[in-house]
């Protein structure tokens, strides 16, 4: 039944291409129809898989002479990142209504790259799992090159070329591992269980791991998204920060942790006082949530804060990655699905409901405008989302953070007091931000707007509103998702990292 | 003393001597009947006439035909064989249902001719492991195609293109003919197989070391691979665009193939090694060089070209490049994935070509820029273009991609750690990632950009549509489903004991 | 420690949650109302404290003073992954806490009446303040208790920034920067007690804590090598200390409170000085000492300095302040400081002396008192204020009055009565907590009393002098026509004002209360 999220998104796709171009309404509602069915495939699918074990959802030969299967399985943590993006998806159609310009396209694109995203969530097969990844990349330069912003075309060609040089080096690593382990199966499960030699895991782990790191963030191979994410359009940058980052963590866990969990051991020496790939990406990570979150105190334009924002929440997953402890890995994956979702929000608020009616991003220039008193709605949503992303208990950050700061007191006591600092600068840009935005300039100033600011639609506030309830959803239940978490961590996949850890 | 046996020769040859009998069907009736028809309907007939004598050959050449081996060697019939000659068919059918909306000629009928010609050329240049057999063969597909270079009379360029080949090309010949020399009188037998043997049975020989040279230089000219690619930019840009369509699909794909038997069967023994530590003197190192220059060069200056012809020509570079590094590994799994590889870039490159002679003829020249907003004035074909640059490109679920992976395992495959040859790998992924951008920078123009404002959507035959379109769904399925023509790709390599 | 609380009804129907849920309730029903009958917002608003203050009346009638441990207990599975538990209960200080809010609620919404923008919005968020207010004061587990406490911060935040005089983005943003730290430290804090124990509960957390296996797991699961186990113990209390200091706060952390104080609106003043200060005495009641003692024994003397500077330095520091918001401010703080004194003095080891161990169920006493009784008379202090800054249009510097008694003498005599609960007058209702402060720390920390008796004189000496250059003296011209109070606020003052008399000469109203629950607090504490 999952398969069907890939298949009806690249459907929804091809019928929209088929479309006539006049119709701008049925685009939108088959675009949003396709979406919402995805979405309530995988919902299906997680209320029905409470156990979170591995469960096979398609399974055919597909390259027979490479022992390459078109194999598709999920288990918990595939059941949690497939809703997530379920979620984001019908959000982002909802964000993007006011599209008008090629929006044949635009959707098509947009659900081509939500169907690979499905497809990576659910590959058990590396090679499919490597396609679906590659697969990602193109409709990205389509939708920030033609619909973005700011050095659109400059951005773009970042992006895409940061992702693909990123996968190519997860490309590198997973021929090697095919190749030494026989040539006989790009299958997850046989290729995790092969033992490969200590050596060859230690140099395979990090080029994997930086591989997918490339795209999940990690510092310093983030500089693409911080660009990319401000010269995207809202739904684009939704999806990019909220989902397409996550696959790079996803990767990072799925794939180098599970195939070369050897590869974290110590080196046996020590270098600048780090003595393993693990020590090495922990404090990339640390210095991640730091840098984003100190660059982002001191930008002036209100998307830059945001992109920076993402890099600082995406540090907090690949330090509870490297915990090595399975509450820290829990919580790494709740982080996934917070920060998705509060990426979302925060996009949606800053791209569609300010910067397309006020045109301009600039905080100094928004102050004036008192958007507190004209837009409300999105000032209360911002509000919202402000605190849920700097860890207000109550929504979804909190959870996460609270998890992945319980791993590391656990793995790496020493780091808690720059996690500390991090968390604080997390509470300092956000307000900064909010307050230059809606609710700075005195009275005496008041600066209108050239036109009267069109009022927030209703899409806009379904949008925000299905994000909210999520974030409070996953921040007051976490156990929900934690019950599916905590049997796929235990599962004999990730036997090797368990050996090690936990 | 061998006796040729004239009826097994004919009997194994009827699919060379078809395709030879419509060319020479096609010219004629040209010439008899057809002076004074439209262009269009000359070489609707002429084309016609040569297809179906190419479908003739291919029905020849269906396995469960016969097989052998005339003069033990001189002229091979396996199912190997038959698979690339069936492959270089069909890409020649391709041609001339390009060609069709033609006008840069009236001589029709020769042109027809050269083309049919020039695949019969190859046709015995892949079924031979004769040196002089292999010289004569590809003499005869080498002059064919510096005439098709030159074929527009009208056009300077298309001079210019031609006698550059053909200057290019008969140096190099002449370099190859004296390495074949070489060999013979090294070894005393002009069969690839004797001449291994022989090889093998010395330490190296300098005399040998000149012959792999040599070999290399005159066929690195035929693949186009740097430093002796300097004719490709011209000729892609100059000749006529069936021509030029001709030379980057079909050549390519006759020449790789007998590039890798004369060096894994005529040169065993002389590999050499290229590992940093214990090197060996050999063609592979000499290879790896020509491969690395290839890819270095080629996609560095495809960046800064403008001009979407000589873009093709130095990407041509560099996938030789690509390509090569399956010699470096010179095993059946490679060389199943080299005939993949080269079978889907011919695809492509014939695709592109293709939409080359649309929008050359509504817009004027071939440069990146005129190509602003086709997606809007032309979808279908900017699909097209899409499916096919992003397959060159090497983007999965296309079967560029699938091309590079199969050629990439199969080179870590034999690598055994060898830290040369994953450095290499690495190199060319790497490579393939600046490729991206300016493949990218087409599809940016095509699809990004808006088109001029007085544009006017782009018309284009009924039939071509087809066929690109035949051709980009290709390129789609055999990279979804690569099994399609990959097990029998390996089925025949293995079945003809390459 | 665990209590069986009351009888079985009382248990199985849930009035804590209830009461947490009803002003949130009231806030979402005030914000459906929209911004058109304002007047019928307020009241609504009102109508839910009342409701709270009904429930509140009821749980203090039913409660049993004599019994151990917590009453009213509800008790839910929640997360059981991480151990989290939906845990409420209250004993004496919590019933004495919630009865607190729900006096001050009403007097912060009544000194607000006359705010006129947003005004749905201003009421939803004091009713908000209130919910998280009452869930920090009865909740049993971290988890939750730490969500309440927090969620504090953001209405807190907007009421000062949104309806705040000119400084008010500067002092907000200080307030939550300072708050924010604390909690971050506190909250690293407690994630490593929870890694240690695997537990957020409270009760159990306390029992580890006085049982002296705290620290010790805490050290080993750590494994921080490069600090000794006594330096760890440290570094976790410090972090969570510091959550508790910069609230209540404790000199040197509390320069964000008067700014504050002064720029937010003096209905929110109120909120602020009556309840929500009293989280942080709460929490280092309820949480530091119970878990942290032995770590406070080590550090006494450290603690009774800060005390004692944030007496007498704040004390001295109001005497200078020319605009009365600010006096109070500094007032506070003092005020709160007493309640810290008593507090570390109660954490000193005794070694179970009898004589001791009487004087600290004193000071716990007191300290309970003193909470209470500060923030009603501070709630009413400004109060006064708010109704000052209505007549004179926000005027409110100690020397732009003077000879008010003459023109608005029903006012003076009100506020009067109020000014001298503060100063501490005995049979008013300030004295007696600041009575059993002094006389039950005074024999365990002799010094640090000693040099607290300043700040006694200060404080007297400052409020006389309100009372002088506020309402005696030569008139002002321009106040000569100042109004007197209203009916209406005769009748919403009088009550307050009498029930300060009561307390002051019937305090076993209170007392009769919260003795047992300040007994068992002293008790429990680890004494080795």
């Amino acid at each position: 039944m999952l398969a069907w999220t890939i298949y009806i998104s690249f459907l929804g796709a091809l019928v929209l291409l088929l479309l006539p171009s006049r119709s701008a309404a049925l685009v939108r509602v088959v675009a949003l129809a396709t979406t919402l069915v995805t979405f309530a495939i995988t919902l299906t699918a997680f209320l029905q898989h409470r156990s979170g074990e591995m469960f096979t959802v398609v399974d055919h030969p597909w390259i027979s002479s490479m022992g390459i299967h078109f194999s598709l399985k999920a288990d918990g943590i595939s059941l949690t990142l497939l809703l997530l993006t379920g979620v984001i998806g019908v959000c982002g159609v909802l964000f993007s209504w006011n599209i008008d310009h090629r929006i044949k396209e635009f959707f098509a694109f947009y659900l081509v790259l939500i169907g690979a995203v499905y497809g990576v969530f659910l590959s058990f097969d590396l090679f499919l799992l490597f396609v679906f990844y590659e697969i990602v990349v193109i409709p990205k330069y389509f939708l920030i090159a033609i619909w973005g912003s700011t050095r659109r075309e400059y951005a773009a060609m970042k992006l895409v070329l940061y992702s693909f040089i990123g996968s190519a080096m997860v490309l590198v690593g997973l021929i090697a591992a095919y190749v030494v382990a026989g040539s006989k199966s790009m299958s997850l499960g046989d290729l995790a269980g092969y033992h490969y030699s200590p050596h060859f895991q230690m140099w395979a782990f990090p080029l994997v791991f930086v591989g997918f790191g490339v795209l999940a963030g990690l510092w310093p191979f983030h500089t693409w998204a911080p660009t990319g994410h401000v010269a995207a359009p809202t739904a684009a940058s939704m999806l990019l920060a909220g989902v397409v980052m996550k696959l790079g963590a996803y990767g990072c866990l799925r794939v180098a942790m599970t195939l070369f969990p050897l590869g974290l051991a110590p080196w046996g020496f020590h270098v600048l006082g780090l003595g393993s790939w693990r020590d090495v990406f922990a404090v990339l990570a640390v210095i991640g949530i730091l840098y984003g979150a100190l660059v982002a105190l001191v930008q002036k334009d209100f998307k830059f804060v945001i992109g920076y924002s993402s890099i600082s929440h995406m540090g907090f997953i690949l330090l509870g990655l490297m915990t090595l402890n399975q509450i820290g890995l829990s919580g790494a994956v709740v982080q996934m699905v917070s920060h998705g979702i509060l990426a979302g929000l925060l996009f949606g608020v800053v791209g569609r409901m300010v910067y397309s009616r006020t045109h301009t991003r600039d905080l100094p220039a928004l102050g004036p405008m008192h958007l507190s008193k004209l837009l409300p709605f999105a000032a209360f949503t911002f509000v919202i989302a402000g605190m849920a992303s700097m860890g207000l208990p109550g929504f979804s950050g909190f959870a996460a953070e609270l998890m992945i700061l319980i791993g590391v007191w656990h793995s790496y006591p020493t780091l808690i007091f720059f996690v500390g600092i991090g968390l604080i600068a997390g509470v300092a840009y956000i307000w900064r931000a909010m307050q230059q935005a809606f609710f700075s300039g005195s009275s005496a100033i008041v600066v209108q707007p050239e036109h009267p600011l069109p009022p927030i639609t209703f899409p806009e506030k379904l949008g925000a509103g299905i994000l909210i309830c999520s974030s409070v959803i996953v921040g007051t239940f976490p156990q929900v998702f934690l019950n599916v978490i905590h049997p796929a961590l235990n599962s004999p996949l990730f036997q090797g990292l368990r050996n090690g850890g936990w | 003393m061998n006796v040729i046996n004239y009826g097994q020769l004919l009997q194994l040859a009827w699919p060379e001597i078809i395709v030879t009998v419509a060319a020479l069907i096609a010219l004629a009736a040209d010439l008899l009947f057809f002076r004074r028809s439209p262009l269009r309907t000359r070489f609707l007939v002429a084309a016609s006439i040569a297809s179906l004598g190419c479908i003739a050959a291919i029905y020849k050449l269906l396995p469960g035909s016969s097989e052998g081996a005339v003069l033990g060697g001189v002229f091979l019939s396996n199912p190997a064989t038959h698979l690339v000659q069936i492959a270089l068919l069909v890409i020649a059918i391709l041609t001339l249902f390009l060609s069709l909306d033609s006008t840069f000629t009236d001589h029709v009928g020769e042109f027809v001719l050269l083309i049919l010609l020039a695949t019969t050329g190859m046709m015995f240049l892949v079924a031979s492991q004769d040196l002089l057999v292999i010289f004569i063969s590809l003499e005869l597909l080498s002059l064919s195609v510096y005439i098709l270079a030159g074929f527009d009379k009208r056009s300077p360029r298309s001079a210019e293109a031609a006698l550059k080949y053909f200057l290019f090309g008969g140096m190099s010949a002449a370099f190859m003919l004296f390495g074949f020399s070489l060999l013979y009188g090294f070894s005393n037998s002009t069969n690839l197989v004797q001449i291994g043997s022989a090889i093998q049975a010395v330490p190296l020989n300098p005399l040998v070391i000149l012959a792999i040279v040599t070999t290399v230089v005159g066929f690195g000219f035929k693949i186009a691979a740097a430093p002796f690619h300097f004719w490709a930019p011209d000729v892609y840009q100059g000749a006529p665009t069936p021509s030029a369509a001709f030379i980057a699909s079909g050549s390519k794909v006759a020449s790789f193939f007998i590039f890798f038997q004369v060096l894994a069967i005529g040169f065993a023994g002389a590999e050499g090694s290229a590992t940093l530590h214990h090197f060996q003197s050999g063609w592979v190192p000499v290879i790896v060089t020509v491969a690395v220059a290839s890819m270095l060069l080629g996609n560095l200056v495809a960046i800064t070209q403008t001009s979407l012809r000589r873009l093709l020509a130095y990407s041509a570079v560099a996938h030789a490049g690509y390509m090569l590094l399956a010699y470096v590994a010179h095993s059946e799994q490679s060389l199943a994935a080299l005939l993949y590889y080269v079978a889907t870039y011919a695809l492509a490159t014939l695709g592109i070509f293709g939409i080359l002679t649309v929008t050359e003829k509504q817009l004027g020249s071939d440069k990146i820029s005129d190509l602003a907003g086709l997606s809007r004035r032309a979808p279908f074909l900017s699909a097209c273009l899409f499916i096919f640059v992003l397959s060159l490109a090497g983007i999965p679920p296309l079967s560029g991609f699938f091309a590079k992976f199969l050629l990439f395992t199969a080179v870590l495959a034999v690598s055994s750690g060898s830290k040369l040859l994953i450095g290499l790998i690495i190199f060319a992924i790497g490579m393939s990632a600046v490729s991206l951008y300016y493949y990218l920078r087409v599809l940016k123009t095509a699809f990004v950009s808006d088109p001029p404002t007085d544009a006017a959507p782009i018309q284009s035959p009924v039939l071509l549509k087809l066929v690109v379109g035949l051709l980009a769904a290709g390129v789609v399925a055999l990279g979804c489903a690569p099994d399609l023509i990959l097990n029998q790709i390996l089925k025949v390599i293995h079945a003809s004991g390459l | 420690m665990e209590g069986t609380g009351m009888t079985e009804t009382m248990n199985s129907f849930p009035w804590l949650t209830i009461l947490t849920l009803v002003p949130i309730v009231g806030a979402l029903a005030v914000l459906a109302m929209g911004g058109r009958n304002k007047s019928l917002v307020r009241w609504t608003a009102l109508a839910f404290s009342a409701i709270s203050l009904l429930i509140t009346l009821v749980l203090w009638h039913s409660f049993n003073s004599a019994a151990d441990g917590f009453q009213f207990q509800e008790l839910h599975a929640w997360i059981p992954s991480l151990n989290v538990s939906y845990r409420v209960g209250i004993d004496g200080l919590g019933l004495l806490m919630l009865l607190l809010t729900s006096i001050v609620v009403p007097i912060g919404m009544l000194a607000s009446w006359q705010i006129e923008e947003r005004v749905p919005l201003y009421f939803a968020l004091v009713l908000m303040l209130q919910t998280c207010l009452v869930g920090t004061f009865t909740a049993l587990n971290f988890f939750h208790w730490f969500i309440f406490w927090e969620l504090a911060l953001i209405p807190a935040f907007f009421l000062v920034r949104l309806w705040g005089g000119s400084g008010s983005a500067k002092a907000a943003m200080q307030f939550l920067v300072y708050t924010m730290v604390g909690s971050v430290a506190m909250l690293l804090s407690f994630l490593a007690i929870f890694l240690s124990t695997n537990t957020f509960d409270f009760s159990e957390i306390a029992t580890m804590g006085q049982n002296g296996t705290l620290m010790p797991a805490v050290v080993a699961k750590l494994g921080w090598h490069l600090l000794t186990p006594e330096h760890v113990a440290l570094v976790i209390f410090f972090g969570a200390f510091l959550g508790f200091a910069v609230k209540v706060p404790l000199f040197p952390f509390h320069t964000w409170l008067p700014s504050t104080y002064a720029e937010a609106p003096s209905g929110t003043t109120i909120l602020l000085t009556g309840a929500m200060s009293k989280m942080g005495v709460y929490g280092f009641l309820r949480i530091l000492l119970p878990i942290f003692s032995p770590e406070m024994q080590k550090v006494l003397n450290l603690l009774l300095w800060l005390a004692v500077a944030t007496v007498v330095l704040s004390a001295y520091t109001a005497m200078a302040q020319k605009d009365l918001k600010r006096i109070f401010a500094y007032s506070s703080i003092n005020h709160l400081g007493y309640c810290l004194l008593a507090i570390f003095a109660v954490a000193k080891y005794t070694g179970g002396d009898a004589a001791l161990t009487t004087q600290k169920f004193a000071a716990m006493n007191g300290v309970f008192l003193q909470m209470f009784n500060h923030g009603l008379t501070a709630a009413t202090l400004f109060w006064f204020i708010a109704m000052l800054e209505k007549r004179t249009g926000g005027v409110r510097g100690l020397d732009d009055f003077g000879g008010l008694r003459k023109v608005i003498p029903v006012f003076t005599g009100l506020m009067g009565i109020a000014l001298f609960s503060s100063l501490g007058l005995p049979g008013l209702n300030g004295f007696i907590g600041e009575f059993l402060i002094f006389k039950g720390s005074f024999p365990l920390v002799t010094w640090a009393t000693s040099l607290s008796v300043i700040g006694l004189l200060i404080t007297a000496i400052f409020i006389l002098g309100v009372i002088q250059r506020v309402f005696s003296g030569p008139l002002k011209e321009k106040w000569a026509q100042l109004p007197d109070l209203t009916l209406g606020e005769r009748l919403t003052l009088v009550p307050v004002i009498g029930f300060m008399f009561a307390l002051g000469l019937y305090p076993q109203l209170i007392l009769g209360v919260v003795n047992h629950t300040a007994i068992q607090m002293a008790i429990h504490l680890r004494n080795f």
